[in-house]
């Protein structure tokens, strides 16, 4: 998931006399803003955050994450986006195979929907879901306060992650090595298997761990559908907001350090998977 | 290597793609070309607007407490600008910033805490009413034909009955119906132990403690739990607004009292719309919304959505705080965040 | 019809039927039979991914968002004109348009500024700068907000000595702007950084043996090479910027038409009672939609369509 894919011997840069690469005062000048600004931005905050979780010491964040609410909350949590990337990596899989090797009328119009949940609002989502699957469903399946709601509303915002993922790749890959494949009499399953498989697992499991990210953090779309039931359908970030508005900045402070932690771990460990599979493949 | 021809050929898209642009802008542009300014340093928009900061249910009754202001001679040209939500998420706000002429909210504390933070004049409750604005009582909200056939507190604490309520760590409300609960348990001879241990059973049947008390009315309207625990006004005003939901006044319940101040940066308009709402036709107004007044008005017209629209504040055994001892007490005892008798009683 | 094995590359099997798997096209060379076998196997099993891939799209999205549709325009265009006329909806859709245009703005010239010095030059900390800039991405919106409220409220970091200054940061319009662009900050730099990358560095190296000056280079060569990748990234952006709501949620007091964004609309009209209120809710949110898919479109446009390689 790093921005920079290449480390290679670097450009030149645009001064006589400076070695490649090297700084001139103007980008000197760009990088110190662009350092400041992100600061400021990023870097000021989370700092913020850390540092407010330990304000009570570390017996303050551990009471505070193992608060029974807490707990329950991030149990859930974790629990219902890891489910949500499981079925993400296989579906997602499925879809964006279907989306480059399919033809059928009306794939254009499939491409287009799959891209809906990334660029609608979370609180858009989360209505659009509740008025199929909520009170008002005209197929009587009501949703609301459920885990299984919850789940489908994180299924819906971390729809495109995987299959946007995967899709460049398969659209990439080589298809002569599974035509000889298939020429040589292996079956589909085993092509898949042996061929297709090791080249898109890298892009499955990058897909899946910033759909892991997501899921983790989602809030808007969850929000109508959960009913915030304590101990069943409450996420993390909805206790999170209810610490703050309960002015216990310790305890939402901590569980977000927490929450953060497990995104960061989640991720590098991806991460280094995800290499080792490329290098594999 | 790149192609900078990657958008040659594709003129349609480019097209489309040139013209969303062009349309996004131009909606940008319109709208930053009107007067919009969301970013203050100090109270509202000058003198003719009233920065209201509110608490969640009583946001329509408001929004007619301004028309009917702005019809007076004061209210002329004065706009009311509402922010409403959970009665302490606001009060915390308000003390960290938020802009406030006028601060409505659900319960005396919560004004008390923005006088101590130096915001409202430390008199706002010298009036004999102890600045009090509106009154309502607690009821219990049932499905359309009280499926449950609730009658009262006792049938909510039975095994099987999902209660529906706020949570006192944001909301106002919350505190008002644990209080309905507890000094039903507490009954005539203010047995503690009993009380105690009613508010147990009731905590322990309640599947949903939302936000605010309008959230909670949410939760429940859309299918949440079997009972909801709300003010009187609230289930008036749903009804009125043609939710489907009953409500029961129970034989003894508590008396709400929602406390009104201006802040010490208010306008001149800020403290007339403060003396409408006290008047007899603001009362008249919050009656029609369900409010009981504390200033002894009356309802002179049927009120839409009360049981018996004619008679639609009936009597009932009524406790106050003062009952109890006061806020000062009732905090501590019930709603310390450490050793509140309700924060015990969750944690069991 | 799944064609994996379209383009039958063995001329060397024996003859037989052509067209064997009802491809459809008349001139077919011979296919060998073990390939044909495996091939109609594979068209069975592409049926079976299409009615998934199909089915759990529909279920998961396209049905709602129709029944969506078809809720907004229950009760006819009428009432939902009135909404998007009416006061509250317009000072909403005017601030959104504000803040996601700032956030989109102060995000590009990030992107594109420090997209160019982390692929053209090397310093010490560029990667920790790159994954610091992966980072919001990764954060909760809320925590995002409570983030920003620890630094910039009135009892936070800075924030008391900023209003001193006089400038107030949560509750106003900088808080949204600054949680806004927070969330969808890397999202330009992202896709710029690969272009950037691909392009190399030959023609800026030549245009300045030309005597172009580094203004000159960069807006010359530099930005005609990324234009496509940065319209790109400006849409996610904005698309992102618009339909922000959590970090909002925490930030801004919501007060109906002056910090109440499009998305803020939303939620408190959802929350409140009667057909009307809820009539509110779902104009904005078709709006909000309708607004997505353009943008949608508008993305899938740019997108490079390299299916046809």
């Amino acid at each position: 998931m790093s921005l920079l894919t290449q480390d290679r011997a670097a450009p030149s840069a645009f001064r006589r006399g400076r070695r490649p690469g090297e700084l001139t005062p103007g980008a000197g000048l760009g990088l110190g803003v662009g350092v400041l600004w992100l600061s400021l931005l990023v870097l000021l905050p989370v700092a913020a955050i850390v540092s407010s979780a330990f304000e009570d010491g570390f017996a303050g964040f551990w009471a505070a994450v193992t608060d029974a609410e807490a707990l329950a909350a991030i149990r859930f949590t974790v629990g219902a986006s890891l489910l949500v990337t499981a079925v993400n990596a296989v579906v997602g899989t499925l879809i964006a195979w279907v989306l480059v090797r399919d033809r059928f009328p009306g794939k254009r119009v499939l491409e287009v929907v799959i891209d809906i949940p990334f660029a609608l609002p979370t609180i858009v989502a989360g209505l659009v879901l509740i008025t199929l699957y909520g009170p008002t469903s005209p197929f009587g399946v009501n949703l609301v306060g459920t885990r299984a709601g919850v789940v489908l509303a994180l299924l819906f915002v971390t729809l495109p992650f995987v299959v946007r993922s995967v899709q460049p790749v398969l659209i990439d890959a080589d298809r002569e090595v599974e035509q000889a494949a298939a020429s040589l009499g292996a079956s589909g399953y085993t092509i898949f298997r042996r061929v297709i498989l090791p080249t898109v697992l890298p892009a499955v499991v990058s897909g899946s761990a910033l759909s892991f990210a997501r899921a983790l953090g989602e809030f808007g779309s969850v929000i109508l559908i959960s009913a915030n039931l304590i101990g069943k359908t409450q996420v993390s970030s909805s206790y999170i907001l209810k610490m703050i508005e309960s002015q216990d900045e310790v305890a939402a402070a901590s569980v977000a350090t927490l929450l953060l932690v497990v995104a960061v771990v989640v991720t590098v460990v991806l991460d280094v998977v995800q290499r080792k599979a490329a290098r594999r493949g | 290597m790149t192609s900078p021809t990657r958008g040659l050929g594709r003129t349609p898209s480019r097209l489309a793609a040139a013209l969303a642009a062009a349309s996004l802008l131009a909606v940008a542009g319109c709208s930053s070309s009107s007067d919009d300014n969301a970013s203050g340093t100090g109270g509202g928009g000058g003198d003719k607007t009233i920065d209201l900061v509110g608490f969640a249910v009583i946001q329509a009754a408001y929004d007619e407490l301004a028309k009917g202001f702005a019809a007076t001679d004061e209210g002329e040209g004065v706009k009311v600008k509402g922010s409403f939500g959970a009665s302490g998420a606001q009060s915390r706000a308000v003390i960290a910033g938020q802009d406030a002429d006028l601060v409505a909210l659900s319960l005396t504390p919560d004004v008390t805490n923005i006088a101590d933070a130096g915001l409202v004049p430390e008199d706002w409750d010298a009036d004999e009413h102890k600045g009090i604005v509106s009154d309502s009582v607690v009821v219990l909200a049932v499905r359309k034909g009280n499926p449950k056939n609730i009658t009262g507190w006792d049938d909510i604490v039975q095994p099987g009955v999902g209660i529906v309520t706020a949570d006192p760590g944001t909301s106002g409300a919350a505190k008002w119906n644990l209080l309905g609960a507890y000094t039903h348990g507490l009954g005539e001879n203010k047995d503690k132990a009993a009380g105690e241990e009613f508010l147990g059973k009731f905590v322990k049947n309640v599947v949903s403690w939302n936000d605010s008390g309008r959230t909670a009315t949410d939760a429940f309207v859309k299918g949440t739990g079997d009972v909801l625990i709300s003010y009187e006004n609230e289930a008036i005003a749903a009804r009125a607004a043609g939710v489907e939901l009953d409500y029961v006044v129970p034989e003894t319940t508590f008396l709400i009292e929602n406390p009104a101040a201006v802040t010490t940066s208010a306008s001149q308009a800020a403290k007339d719309f403060l003396e409408f709402v006290k008047s007899e036709e603001g009362q008249k107004i919050l009656i029609s919304k369900g409010f009981r007044s504390p200033y002894g008005v009356q309802p002179t017209e049927d009120v839409e959505g009360a049981n018996d629209p004619a008679n639609p504040f009936p009597d009932a055994k009524i406790w106050t705080v003062e009952d109890l001892g006061g806020w000062s007490v009732v905090n501590d005892e019930l709603f310390d965040k450490e050793n509140g008798l309700v924060t015990k009683l969750r944690g069991a | 019809m799944a064609d994996v094995l379209t383009r039958p590359t063995d001329p060397t099997g024996p003859t037989g039927p052509t067209g064997a798997s009802g491809s459809g096209t008349t001139t077919r060379p011979a296919v060998d039979p073990r390939v044909r076998r495996a091939r109609r196997r594979t068209t069975r099993t592409a049926w079976v991914l299409r009615v998934v891939a199909v089915g759990y799209v529909l279920a998961l999205v396209a049905l709602p968002v129709a029944s969506v549709v078809q809720h907004t325009f229950a009760d006819g265009l009428a009432p939902v004109w009135d909404v998007l006329t009416s006061e509250d909806f317009l000072a909403a859709l005017r601030l959104t348009t504000v803040v996601a245009g700032i956030a989109v703005v102060l995000n590009t010239v990030f992107g594109v500024g420090t997209g160019y010095l982390l692929v053209r030059y090397r310093f010490w900390g560029r990667r920790f700068l790159s994954a610091v800039i992966d980072l919001p991405i990764s954060i909760s919106p809320i925590v995002v907000g409570v983030a920003l409220i620890l630094v910039y409220g009135t009892y936070g970091w800075f924030g008391g000595a900023l209003e001193d200054a006089g400038l107030r940061v949560i509750f106003a319009l900088p808080g949204m702007v600054l949680a806004t662009v927070l969330v969808s900050l890397p999202l330009v730099l992202r896709e710029v950084v690969p272009t950037l990358e691909e392009a190399g560095i030959e023609q800026e190296q030549a245009a300045q043996s030309l005597g172009a000056n580094a203004w000159q280079r960069f807006w010359r060569v530099t930005l005609p090479t990324i234009k496509w990748a940065l319209a790109y990234g400006v849409a996610l952006s904005l698309a992102r910027s618009l339909g922000e709501f959590g970090a909002v949620r925490v930030v801004s007091g919501s007060v109906a038409g002056e910090s109440q964004t499009l998305t803020l609309y939303v939620n408190d009209s959802y929350q409140e009672f009667g057909p009307d209120a809820q009539r509110q809710a779902f104009a904005a949110a078709f709006v909000l939609m309708a607004v997505a898919v353009v943008l949608i479109v508008v993305i899938a446009a740019l997108r490079p369509k390299e299916e046809k390689a």
